[in-house]
């Protein structure tokens, strides 16, 4: 979570950052699986911060977006179809 | 019709295989169609044909593609007649304005790139947008620099690519827009190249162009013309014989 909220503060500032409403709901450490919460005009924005994402604690890493949704039923749904 | 995404610059170390079929398979897990290889200018046809099976157990479509870093006009045209018709994609570097602006006119070229670092040699001005206009050209972009710069030099970058964009649009020149990527921990989603390029102000419409519909054009067209039915543009060859 530091790493995207370091991301979105790098490229966008905190004006930026203030934009999103970022929020951790879930994280899955088995399946390095995580589910954030963003204002859904900011879905992109948080998308391209992600994307930026290169290290994590001086580890080479990347992060990917697996799917959107409005609703984390709909959202566990969606994951679940994706096995 | 579901979208096609293509990613027609990826650099792997072609010398190893592995490091090769990584990242192939790493594009074609994070949902990508056609991938375009860099191929070396000394390349062989086995080393292509290789490459083309590794991208067919990956599922993914092999676009062969040819880097140019001409130092005069005279260097690219000779490089143009040489490769046009072995490789579907070639890409110009363009370290000089000569250069630019001679690969700017020239139809056989796919793609204009410029140095992400030195901001000096970013021709891509109005009078280069003129030129490319009336060819077959489009301008490249590559997401590792921004993936990999921090700081001033990334804010320059940016700014310059928010300026080139908008002088490509102005002038209706396609935008590609491509990873550019020698490690497969690079690579992004379609999606996540689409949302990186709102960060120089390309509407989401338009990325998500540059990273299916325009890459998929080239290919298409380029494909079209290295097939052996091909006479001149809009004339293909159906039937062969005596009674036609």
């Amino acid at each position: 979570m530091d790493a995207v909220w370091g991301a979105v503060l790098k490229i966008f500032g905190e004006y930026g950052a203030s934009k999103c409403g970022l929020a951790l709901i879930d994280y899955k450490s088995e399946e390095k699986l995580a589910i954030l919460r963003v204002v859904h005009t900011e879905v992109e924005t948080v998308r391209a911060a992600i994307a930026l994402i290169t290290k994590i604690k001086e580890k080479p890493a990347a992060l990917h977006v697996l799917t959107v949704s409005g609703t984390i039923k709909a959202l566990y749904k969606k994951l679940k179809q994706r096995g | 019709m579901k979208r096609k995404y293509v990613d027609l610059h990826l650099r792997p170390d072609l010398r190893n295989e592995q490091k090769a079929k990584n990242m192939i398979n790493k594009a074609a897990a994070l949902g990508y169609s056609l991938v375009g290889l860099t191929l070396s200018p000394n390349f062989r046809k086995d080393e292509m044909n290789r490459l083309k099976c590794l991208c067919s157990e990956a599922g993914v479509d092999f676009v062969s593609r040819i880097d140019l870093k001409p130092r005069s006009p005279k260097e690219l045209l000779d490089s143009l007649r040489k490769f046009r018709r072995r490789v579907e994609v070639i890409a110009v570097m363009c370290e000089s304005k000569n250069v630019a602006r001679q690969a700017a006119k020239d139809r056989r070229v796919d793609l204009l790139n410029f140095p992400s670092t030195d901001f000096h040699r970013r021709f891509f001005d109005k009078p280069e947008a003129e030129l490319a206009s009336n060819s077959l050209v489009a301008l490249e972009i590559d997401l590792q620099p921004l993936l990999l710069l921090e700081g001033i030099v990334r804010i320059r970058l940016l700014a310059s690519l928010r300026r080139e964009v908008a002088i490509a649009l102005g002038f209706r020149i396609p935008i590609v827009v491509s990873s550019g990527v020698t490690d497969e921990m690079l690579v992004r989603k379609p999606l996540e190249q689409a949302a990186l390029a709102l960060l120089f102000s390309l509407d989401k419409v338009v990325a998500l162009s540059a990273v299916s519909e325009n890459p998929l054009a080239i290919v298409r067209r380029n494909r079209a013309k290295l097939d052996s039915k091909f006479v001149a543009p809009g004339i293909r060859l159906i039937r062969r014989g005596t009674d036609c």
